[in-house]
């Protein structure tokens, strides 16, 4: 498969480079926000729309960018856009869906501050990825998200049926699991012709 | 300044120091975990990470704090944000100019900064609501906080996963590196083990402290 086919951008993204379990993106919702199954894949689903909108919108914001020779604005002008896209899905969340609303809390406001969005954004950039790999792109990383953070909590309502040390108990273990699936996720580096 | 720190050492040193120790933002707080565990696969990465995040740490805590009464409250996280985004510009092209080899090494991470917890943390819980000098100290401690941490896992993980500490060898030859110490799983399984090590020398102060208690007790 070539490097800047549409599936390999995908499986890229989704699997071989997963955004938490190899580029360390989007590490606090990860461990804060996987203790129960459903928050947790809700918000895989909020963070991935937020992806894919500031995606989207940063792939035309560094067309305009680049045509005015004002690239250093970048970072600037993309988090004021990843902002915007959170306040949307803020908006909309707490009109359609308010005990969803109550239930993610704190943590969707910080959707801004994930590291994952910001990432994602600039890493399009760095690979200079045209309108329909951006959108294949943030999928994968959305997609990705949404597969971390659910094994997580699901790994994590398992272990509340077993005794853990007391010392271990809270970050300490969640960091060794997470550890573990990354060891996991290392094997689909073979993936794509020894990419 | 100096005469200030004279008159009153004791508040300003303890916030210096609660930002090392009592509010690590790494071991205690939890906070910034992504560059923690991204850019510390050498000792030289983390203390580079840790000096640009102080530094951009320290100078949004002045700013922001100097205009905490002109910003108005409902777009306040957006003029935080604005505000770092602008330091972290400086420190990427800095950076840039200083050592070409050590932006590569750190890729993307630089700009990320923006989006560290710790920062926008300390600006909304801290720099917006008190004067400059006591912003400063404690931005100070934070980014102290923060860089020693990283430097405890960098260290340990450029040992452990390549044999050589800031590129010097430690080892003789007969040392196999162990790789996945350099790899992504490395950084979690060394943080865990940072933070297994702190919940183990609180659980043995606990006894002692209690010890120590039933003595005053009895006599």
């Amino acid at each position: 498969m070539p490097t800047d086919s549409l599936g390999f951008i995908f499986l890229n993204a989704l699997l071989i480079n997963n955004f938490v379990l190899a580029l360390f993106l989007g590490i606090c919702p990860f461990l804060g926000v996987s203790a129960k199954l459903q928050t947790a894949f809700s918000m895989g689903l909020a963070t991935t729309f937020v992806m894919v909108i500031s995606s989207l919108c940063a792939f035309f914001i560094n067309q305009l960018l680049v045509a005015y020779d004002i690239e250093f604005l970048r970072l600037i002008a993309y988090i004021a856009v990843i902002a915007s896209a959170v306040q949307l899905v803020e908006m909309t969340m707490k009109r359609f869906s308010p005990a969803l609303f109550r239930a993610l809390g704190i943590f969707l406001p910080l959707i801004t501050t994930n590291c994952a969005i910001l990432g994602l954004a600039l890493f399009q950039t760095f690979g200079d990825y045209n309108f329909t790999q951006s959108l294949a792109y943030s999928l994968g990383a959305g997609g990705g998200f949404i597969i971390a953070i659910v094994l997580m909590a699901g790994l994590r309502q398992k272990l509340e049926l077993a005794e853990v040390p007391a010392i271990a108990e809270g970050a300490a273990m969640t960091l060794m699991i997470a550890a573990i699936l990354s060891m996991i996720f290392m094997g689909f580096a073979g993936m794509g012709g020894g990419g | 300044m100096s005469s200030l720190s004279k008159r009153k050492p004791a508040p300003n040193m303890d916030l210096f120091i609660k930002g090392i120790w009592e509010e690590n933002p790494v071991f205690i707080m939890l906070l910034g975990m992504c560059p923690v565990l991204a850019v510390t696969n050498s000792a030289i990465n983390a203390v580079a990470m840790g000096v640009a995040t102080t530094f951009v740490l320290v100078c949004s805590s002045i700013l922001i704090s100097l205009l905490r009464h002109a910003i108005p409250k409902q777009v306040r996280i957006a003029t935080y944000i604005i505000i770092i985004a602008t330091f972290v510009t400086m420190v990427d092209y800095l950076i840039q100019a200083i050592s070409l080899d050590l932006y590569n090494a750190l890729g993307a991470f630089i700009q990320l900064i923006v989006v560290n917890c710790v920062i926008l943390g300390r600006a909304e819980s801290f720099a917006s609501r008190h004067p400059v000098i006591p912003s400063v100290i404690s931005a100070f401690g934070v980014g102290a906080g923060f860089t020693l941490a990283l430097i405890c896992l960098g260290s340990v993980r450029e040992i452990l996963g390549a044999g050589r500490l800031l590129g010097l060898p430690l080892f003789g030859d007969n040392f196999e590196p162990w790789v996945i110490m350099v790899l992504p799983p490395g950084g979690f399984l060394v943080l865990g083990c940072w933070l297994l090590l702190f919940a183990w020398l609180k659980q043995r102060r606990k006894p002692a402290t209690h010890h120590l208690g039933e003595q005053a007790d009895a006599h």
